[in-house]
């Protein structure tokens, strides 16, 4: 099973959760972290060293001798990374999202690519629990996070429980993330924030129709606004996590939710069965 | 010769626009014959990348062979510098001002970005 934790708002907790299902589940499980360009699931899980790919993508070159200058790739360009004067196109690699319309559409066969390298995947294995441990990691400078998504998950191998740790908002890095997972978990927290982006986040796992749950972190605090909405809309919540300065102390030595809170163990574990059976 | 100004509207009087990529006109003076014609911009007021690059094929389409405005990012620049397009700066004013300023020889000629890429 394939569960991604997501969240509209940043900074909710879908890293604290997306750990520790993943730590307590019982069964052979993978921490996959597609919050590429901030990955932070490894300061939790301290996987050891592994392997390292890199991710790259594949931009046009100009064949000038080939070339015509006739225009038409420039034309075709919705991402304005090919421009032509009249003369061979100029090249913005940083702003091509790789579709290949380019080639299609040039009628001198003057387009050939190269791969220019958007980040890493790194695969290890963390030496306490055994959980395998997959970073999707963009490069600095580099504003395409979804091919590295992309790499991480297909980095995953096939085993009973993964628990993809997705970025946060509702844009593309968060399509890529979680679509083809078989349940998405929304975190979110009972502030005005938290639950403007909660109906986002709600709103597009809908048009995804991808079925999800909501977990309420530091639940006894803020509001009631984010309860009503999902009592309002039928919207299932399963787990309300407390606040805790024992959370907070832990969390800032790099310790994971289940430790500060042991009881919760239990609670995290049962939460893949639970979904199971919710997807009947 | 012609100059592009860019502008936040549609005659010689408007202000000019602060940014080049995302200005909704481009205002194109004939030094010739004095004459003013708008050039819409606005396909790329909510592009979502590479405004400058398309702006600036818009004002090489139109023939000028230079351009004001205030702030010139890298990818504008490159483009503008291909097709042989200068650049001159000016900060604030009307259209009629900046063309004046221009014709004076009061401009100074921009040859690399002012303000960086940004996305």
């Amino acid at each position: 099973m394939r569960i991604a934790v997501a969240s509209g708002k940043g900074g909710t907790g879908k890293t604290t959760v997306a750990v520790a299902l993943a730590v307590s589940s019982g069964v052979p499980a993978q921490y996959v972290d597609c919050d590429v360009e901030e990955p932070n699931g490894s300061i939790f899980l301290k996987p050891a060293a592994g392997s390292t790919e890199t991710v790259s993508v594949q931009v046009p070159e100009i064949n000038e001798e080939r070339c015509t200058s006739c225009g038409r790739c420039a034309r075709f360009c919705r991402f304005n990374a090919l421009v032509s004067l009249g003369t061979p196109p100029l090249v913005f690699p940083e702003l091509c999202h790789s579709c290949g319309g380019c080639e299609i559409v040039c009628p001198a066969d003057a387009i050939t690519w190269k791969d220019v390298p958007v980040g890493e995947v790194s695969i290890g294995q963390d030496t306490r629990t055994g959980l395998r441990v997959i970073q999707g990691k963009l490069k600095v400078g580099s504003v395409l996070a979804p091919p590295v998504i992309k790499a991480a998950k297909a980095a995953a191998s096939n085993l009973p429980l993964t628990i993809l740790d997705s970025p946060p908002g509702t844009s593309c890095p968060v399509i890529e993330a979680v679509s083809g997972v078989d349940y998405v978990l929304l975190v979110t927290e009972p502030t005005p924030f938290g639950l403007h982006d909660l109906t986002l986040a709600v709103d597009t796992m809908e048009e995804l129709g991808l079925p999800f749950s909501v977990v309420i972190n530091r639940a006894d605090e803020g509001d009631d606004r984010v309860e009503n909405y999902c009592r309002e809309n039928d919207i299932h919540v399963i787990l309300r996590i407390p606040h805790s300065r024992r959370v907070a102390e832990v969390y800032s030595r790099g310790g994971t939710l289940v430790e500060a809170l042991p009881e919760l163990s239990r609670v995290f574990r049962e939460i893949p069965g639970e979904i199971e059976g919710r997807l009947g | 010769m012609r100059v592009a100004v860019a502008s936040t509207g549609r005659t010689a009087d408007s202000q000019l626009d602060s940014r080049f990529g995302r200005a909704p006109v481009f205002m194109v003076y004939d030094t010739e014959t004095g004459e003013y014609q708008a050039v819409d911009n606005g396909m790329n007021l909510n592009s979502a990348q590479g405004a400058g690059i398309q702006t600036a094929q818009n004002i090489a389409a139109t023939g000028a062979e230079a351009v004001i405005g205030a702030n010139f990012g890298p990818k504008a620049v490159l483009v503008l510098q291909t097709a042989s397009i200068r650049m001159y700066l000016c900060q604030s004013g009307t259209v009629a001002e900046a063309v004046e300023k221009f014709k004076a020889g009061e401009l100074q000629e921009l040859t690399a970005a002012n303000v960086r890429s940004h996305w």
